[in-house]
């Protein structure tokens, strides 16, 4: 019977270390199986967070062999022979084993201003469907948060975390920057506060989601052009000297009546 | 007795659970003035709502204009096969559409038609193309834009929260809960004017699931311990497309959007097998040949509607006779094929996650080849019995809303029908708990001594060095649960389950966990299964009570619908309120419909 040897890094914020885990090997199984069997036989402890085990959810994110990887959509015959390393998302602080503390991304997400449509009208909104389309794309991210794991700006400046949203966050505002009804503007903000100047679009985030977003090239390049257009292009700045149209905090965009 | 000093917070309205009713309801109470919590067993976001893929029935007329409330009643009712609270299925029928375009006011993008307006798709059980969405994708949109509107809201979100138990004053009304934060271990109790619970279902005790982890039942469980009834345990939806392979996934769910968009099911001789299994009532609706049923897709008045998209008992019965008569596939299913009706462009846009998953997970390019499937346990209609326009139960204090209530799908729920469930009355939960206190009559204490009690029970594992380990029990349940209490069901299959899951309460009271207590997912387990033993229980006494079958019900004893049976839900309660007492089943006369809403029924809308 062929069989699997998985390195998991076991430990807490004040250290830990690989175990090495043999078991024996089944078909069609993903990263994620294997560590659930683990659990179920020699170490029930073992945390890991998991949920929709379907690529949906974004829960299982992981360094699989030093990469991050969703583990429920990695199965272990893409993997190169030999033993198969897991360890927890580099940026975020260990809570334990595979867990980390993402709590930065949910800090983040309390930040951004939120949509502000006009009014809708009978029978709903009409938008068309090459308008939505470019917001689509980004709201098909899962929050798997491995975009914010892989980016240099944080996982290796803890220090960069206060005033950088990442690009989980970048194709949020982009999102909302597109949105076709949206009034509210938030570009002082996101070249102020969010750090958009920091990244220097290495592609790294592109590149390892699972949902296949084209951050940097459909959020990050145009939200840069607009923030920077926005800043220096004269026109636009005596408009808003004129017609000043203060960003919106979250909570004030948040009252909006029911329809 | 307990010497752990544990974290207390205080709040008007107190959620539990964090996908789309929860959500929805922390919304409607916050907007209404109130301090509202919300507690989630897992990160905000990763609810069992984000599963849900083809999309949101409301009758908003966008593609057929003919489509309004009382034929989504009606399919909702016919559906149900009458067992469902018809006031339920009314206000959802007539509130579903705004509670869609309340979305997109909030950010949700779905997909349009041509002139702009919120495109709308086939789905089994619903004569028109009804189900707002996103490809397939649209519980995602659904718990994003929930979530997204909440955190602007400024709403607390206690995220990787457990709930052992809920909490009363001396007066019986609900004041609270208990819990522990999985990342610690430390305990903490809420207390609360009002407990809104939102807890999704319990699938998770069966082998073949599309239920996460998350899914064992909690709120059913807390409710009926707590002193409220649930109805309808016996109905559990087995979908009927789940993936059969790999072993590993199995369970895993296919969108009956493949189905709404033309794809077809065959057995192992290709035989499109769906035409020989049109119960008579769905007779007059259903197409007779091939030829008519491909002329509807693109013309519904052209031909009627393809058998495939019967409700999903329907077809989830029709598959099992299939592989049973010895027609299936290799591995245990059936055929699911689109690649030979649609192109791979088509394809790839209007499934694109269904095209991901087949892929990444089983090697199969379903723009080139057939998918294997079968039915997999999905979704529970019974649940807790509430009011229907407020959704409160029969314990002051305590509302419940979304899966874990129960009445609304009656015997079987129809696909699209979930997702606006949860807004509809998650909403009328958030008004429902805002008028209760508004009357003023709410907890004026919190029973220390029920929390003293459910920490130690959960503490109880640790001090255990030789009991079992809680995956073996959990594995050993969802093997039984699969081979007694499934699909299709017996009486001597359930007296078995009833005895066995007798061995499990005591198993499971000699259960004993490994390690410490922050971030435990043993211990965490162990604390799961007394509401996984309760709700099986529940589901079991269900079953063998309702001695005929009806939509999710299926008793090969009894093969017929019988219509006294089919004028009661059976209503079970707790006999002492600690999880292993024993549950009393009593008959509850299902609610008199009003002559002029019986009328729709019979009415060719």
């Amino acid at each position: 019977m062929a069989e699997v040897t998985m390195r998991v890094w076991r430990g807490d914020a004040s250290g830990g270390d690989f175990e090495t885990y043999t078991l024996e090997q089944n078909e069609g199984e993903v990263v994620l199986d294997v560590i659930h069997r683990i659990q179920a036989t020699d170490a029930p402890d073992l945390a890991c967070r998991w949920n929709c085990k379907a690529g949906k959810c974004g829960s299982c994110s992981a360094e699989v062999n030093g990469k991050p990887r969703l583990m429920c959509m990695t199965r272990m015959d893409t993997l190169p022979k030999g033993p198969v390393t897991v360890t927890p998302m580099k940026a975020f602080p260990i809570i334990r084993d595979l867990v980390t503390d993402v709590s930065f991304n949910y800090v983040q997400a309390a930040k951004v201003p939120a949509l502000m449509p006009p009014p809708m009208p009978e029978g709903g909104y009409r938008m068309f469907q090459e308008d939505v389309e470019r917001g689509q794309e980004f709201r098909k991210c899962i929050e798997c948060f491995m975009c914010q794991d892989v980016c240099h700006v944080i996982r290796d400046h803890e220090e960069n975390k206060e005033h950088y949203a990442g690009p989980r966050f970048f194709i949020r505002y982009a999102e909302l920057e597109m949105h076709p009804l949206d009034q509210n503007d938030r570009r002082d903000l996101i070249r102020q506060d969010m750090g958009l100047g920091y990244c220097n679009i290495t592609k790294c985030c592109t590149e390892v989601c699972p949902e296949h977003i084209k951050i940097t090239d459909n959020a990050i390049i145009p939200l840069k052009e607009r923030v920077v257009d926005a800043h220096y292009d004269p026109v636009a700045w005596l408009g808003r000297k004129i017609r000043r149209k203060p960003k919106r905090s979250a909570a004030d965009a948040a009252v909006q009546p029911a329809p | 007795m307990t010497d752990v000093t544990t974290e207390h917070h205080e709040y008007d309205v107190l959620i539990i659970g964090a996908g789309g009713a929860g959500l929805r309801a922390a919304i409607e109470a916050g907007q209404r003035g109130l301090k509202v919590g919300i507690i989630t067993k897992s990160l905000l976001g990763k609810a069992h709502t984000v599963m849900a893929e083809g999309g949101m029935a409301a009758a908003m007329g966008n593609v057929y204009p003919e489509d309004n409330w009382m034929v989504h009643f009606r399919d909702t009712m016919r559906g149900g096969k009458y067992l469902n609270n018809y006031r339920m299925a009314e206000l959802h029928a007539k509130e579903a559409p705004d509670r869609v375009w309340e979305l997109e006011q909030w950010g949700a993008l779905f997909d349009r038609t041509k002139d702009g307006k919120i495109l709308q798709r086939d789905f089994g059980g619903h004569r028109y193309a009804r189900l707002a969405h996103v490809g397939d994708r649209t519980g995602l949109e659904l718990i994003r834009t929930l979530q997204q509107k909440v955190v602007s809201m400024g709403t607390d979100v206690f995220m990787e929260c457990k709930v052992l138990q809920l909490v009363h004053d001396a007066e019986g009304r609900v004041a609270g809960c208990v819990g522990y934060w999985r990342a610690t271990g430390e305990f903490v109790t809420f207390q609360a004017k009002t407990v809104v619970l939102a807890t999704g279902g319990a699938g998770k005790s069966w082998k073949f699931t599309s239920n996460s982890w998350e899914s064992t039942g909690d709120g059913h469980a807390m409710a009926l311990w707590a002193g409220a009834k649930l109805i309808d345990m016996e109905c559990v939806q087995f979908h009927p497309t789940g993936m059969v392979w790999p072993l590993s996934v199995r369970g895993l769910l296919v969108t009956e959007g493949v189905r709404g968009d033309g794809g077809v099911l065959r057995n192992s001789l290709g035989e499109r097998f769906m035409f020989n299994y049109v119960a008579p009532m769905f007779r007059a609706e259903t197409a007779e040949s091939e030829e008519e049923a491909d002329k509807w897709y693109d013309d519904h008045t052209a031909g009627r509607r393809p058998p495939e998209l019967l409700p999903r008992d329907e077809v989830a019965r029709a598959i099992n006779a299939e592989v049973k008569a010895g027609r299936g596939s290799a591995h245990g299913g059936v055929f699911l094929d689109i690649a030979t009706r649609r192109s791979a462009e088509f394809i790839r846009r209007r499934l694109p996650s269904m095209y991901h998953q087949f892929m990444e997970l089983a090697g199969v390019d379903i723009t080139r080849e057939a998918m294997e499937i079968g039915p997999t346990c999905h979704y529970f209609m019974g649940g807790v019995q509430v009011d229907a326009d407020s959704q409160a139960t029969v314990v002051p204090g305590l509302f419940a809303a979304g899966e874990v209530g129960g009445g609304m799908h009656g015997a079987n729920r129809l696909g699209g029908n979930s997702l606006s469930d949860l807004v509809v009355f998650g909403r009328r939960a958030g008004i429902g708990a805002a008028e209760y206190i508004e009357a003023g009559d709410v907890a004026t204490s919190f029973d220390q001594g029920e929390v003293d009690a459910a920490i130690s029970e959960a503490l109880a594992p640790f001090d255990r060095t030789n009991g079992e380990n809680p995956y073996d029990i959990q594995h050993d349940l969802q093997e039984m649960m699969q081979l007694n209490v499934g699909i299709i069901r017996n009486a001597g299959e359930l007296d078995l389950a009833i005895d066995e899951l007798d061995k499990f309460t005591e198993r499971v009271k000699n259960v004993s966990v490994k390690g410490g207590r922050a971030y435990n997912p043993g211990w965490n387990l162990a604390t799961d299964l007394p509401s996984m033993i309760t709700v099986s229980k529940c589901v079991t006494n269900g079953a063998l009570r309702r001695k005929e079958s009806r939509g999710g019900h299926t008793r090969e004893d009894f093969p017929n619908a019988d219509p006294e049976l089919g004028k009661l839900n059976f209503a079970q309660s707790s006999d002492g309120g600690h999880w292993d007492d024993p549950v009393s089943v009593h008959e509850s006369s299902i609610l008199i419909m009003p002559a002029e809403l019986k009328a729709l029924l019979e009415e060719d809308l």
